[in-house]
């Protein structure tokens, strides 16, 4: 319909003359311009991190990098295996997943589900104040608060650790796995729910047999997000887990994960060119290559649900 | 068979069991925001907002880091809003027919959306300081910063385009206006509440963000408050990230302080911006 106007107003813009066509079309050839700005990003983002990591692997071999279990890329003599730095990353991911998965998905059916219109008028606010809470004040939170908690229970746990690197990470993803989930299960036609209540199902029975797992492909993306953002995770983790790259499934003790490694090398006056400048695109890559995987597959998921229920 | 007592049991108990978990999600907001406070809010004072950072404890302040804030914050959306509104113009007024290369755009911008926040100061190392030789300035900061927050501009622009009616477009192209006319005079301003809304929402974000700005290069401790957009600088969060790795007990209040001041900024800029949504919302229901 509009394509119909809008031949109609090119007509009226020919007896006008061609100044205003120019502006107009002028407009619109910036406005593709800043459209190709997001493009352009992507392109700088791979070219930056494949470029300077192919200076990075032609000095240091591929299997060094992810063979070995050593990472010590300032010590004499450098060693540079990437291994700690992902399996610290990965006990973050992991131990935040633990706190966030059940509790985030428990919080989305209540708000989808149980709570009345004014419960849900006054959590919404605060799981979107939760959210929007920046990363190095969980750090903050993480080192000064959780983890002489800790302490009081677990003795000889290290002033940097694991475990509390995952509880304010898991803290932090929590909003993205309830707001996440209470959509997908929102998006559960009411007609499945009320076949069920029709056939004698109590409101539990609804929700579990038939609302979650309609829900499924939804609750499964907001998870891999969830993980996603818990590995791409920066300040928060810099903060609380430490920086002591350690192969290790102990989290007790201090980790360091690859964001954790950027910002340590990034926060001291690194030469360009040398090494550890780009052993930052080296994993940078690695992170980048890991979170992009998990992005893709629950975009592909969502697609999914949407495909069924819209 | 289950009883059905032992069914209305079960029932119950889950309820309880979600409730639970609600309770537990609250208890973590209060606990964070209580044990920040009840530190940083005593720590406050004419002095600390109007100093720099010392290596005093008792002497340091945030003037610097907030002037470094303000800044960047300024110039990212000076550099983002125009640029992302554009872009959701585009998508949504110019190309209302789906084709493969607008597709291919939105799948670009969605997962631009997902790469974590490192990344692009690994991005702005790379291009803005290194190759284009802006060093650790505030125009390379405000630059990274903002191809950061640009899907974010990008999408809620859209979803604000999105939500105007069609039939304003239609009633001005019928009235012989043209694409951009109409746009200007009906469209924009239809949707200028919800895109206002996502700005706020992207800067507040903005504010917050601190990796990219450590891999850019802001300097950890600044005396001199910036001048200009090619001088070296500080903000709120690298100050608080500097303090909270200080040994000394007195520079974690000021740590506290300084979160105290970035989180009542961060929930004036919400509450304008849930203020505007609720507003807008009641007026279109």
């Amino acid at each position: 319909m509009a394509k119909v106007a809008s031949s109609g107003t090119r007509s009226i813009l020919r007896h006008r003359g061609g100044f205003s066509a120019f502006v107009e079309g002028a407009i619109k050839f910036f406005c593709l311009l800043c459209a190709l700005v997001s493009v352009l990003t992507t392109f700088g983002i791979l070219f930056t991190l494949f470029s300077d990591s192919l200076v990075f692997f032609s000095r240091v071999s591929i299997t060094e990098f992810f063979g070995t279990t050593k990472w010590a890329p300032t010590y004499e003599p450098p060693t540079y295996g990437v291994i700690p730095l992902i399996t610290g990353t990965l006990m973050i991911a992991i131990s935040s997943g633990l706190i966030a998965i059940p509790l985030g998905l428990l919080i989305g059916i209540y708000l989808s589900e149980y709570a009345s219109s004014r419960t849900r008028a006054m959590l919404k606010p605060g799981l979107e104040l939760l959210a929007g809470v920046p990363t190095v004040v969980y750090g903050f939170f993480g080192l000064f608060v959780v983890t002489p908690f800790l302490k009081k229970f677990i003795p000889g746990i290290d002033t940097y650790n694991g475990l509390s690197g995952g509880i304010v990470v898991g803290i932090m993803i929590l909003p993205l796995v309830a707001s996440l989930c209470e959509d997908a299960i929102r998006a559960v036609p009411r007609g499945l729910r009320e076949a069920a209540y029709g056939l004698g199902a109590t409101k539990t029975e609804v929700t579990l047999k038939i609302v979650v797992p309609a829900a499924l492909s939804g609750i499964m993306a907001s998870f891999i997000l969830a993980l996603s953002r818990a590995i791409g995770e920066t300040m928060a983790v810099t903060l609380a887990a430490g920086a002591q790259p350690a192969l290790t499934l102990d989290p007790r003790e201090s980790i360091m994960t690859m964001t954790a490694y950027i910002v340590q090398i990034a926060k001291g006056d690194i030469p360009a060119g040398s090494n550890a400048y780009y052993t930052l695109f080296a994993v940078g890559l690695t992170l980048f290559a890991m979170t992009y995987l998990m992005n893709v597959l629950a975009n592909k998921l969502v697609k999914r649900y949407r495909q069924v229920y819209t | 068979m289950i009883s059905l007592a032992g069914r209305k049991r079960k029932d119950r108990l889950f309820q309880v069991l979600c409730l639970i978990a609600t309770g537990i999600g609250v208890l973590m907001l209060v606990v964070l925001l209580w044990s920040i406070f009840s530190q940083g809010v005593p720590r406050i004072n004419a002095d600390f907002l109007t100093k720099p950072a010392s290596y005093k404890p008792e002497n340091a302040g945030i003037k610097v880091a907030l002037i470094g804030s303000i800044w960047v914050i300024v110039l990212t959306g000076i550099i983002a809003v125009p640029v992302g509104i554009a872009a959701a113009i585009y998508l949504e007024e110019y190309t209302r027919k789906k084709n493969r290369f607008t597709e291919f755009i939105q799948l670009n911008i969605s997962n631009l959306a997902g790469v974590p926040s490192i990344v692009y100061g690994l991005l702005g190392l790379a291009v803005f300081v290194r190759t284009f030789g802006m060093g650790r300035s505030i125009l390379a900061a405000s630059l990274t910063m903002a191809l950061l927050i640009l899907p974010m501009v990008i999408i809620v622009s859209q979803e604000a385009l999105r939500a105007v009616p069609r039939s304003f477009r239609e009633g001005s192209l019928a009235l012989g206006a043209t694409e951009w006319q109409t746009i200007r005079r009906q469209v924009l301003p239809a949707a200028g509440p919800g895109i206002f809304t996502g700005i706020i929402l992207s800067l507040s974000r903005a504010i917050g963000e601190t990796a990219p700005l450590i891999i850019v290069g802001a300097v950890t401790y600044a005396r001199m408050a910036p001048k200009s957009i090619s001088d070296p600088f500080t903000v709120l969060p690298i100050q608080i990230y500097n303090w909270s790795s200080e040994a000394k007990e007195e520079f974690k209040v000021a740590a506290a302080g300084a979160i105290v001041v970035l989180m009542v900024a961060l929930l004036f800029m919400n509450s304008i911006a849930i203020y505007l949504r609720s507003r807008s919302q009641k007026r279109a229901g």
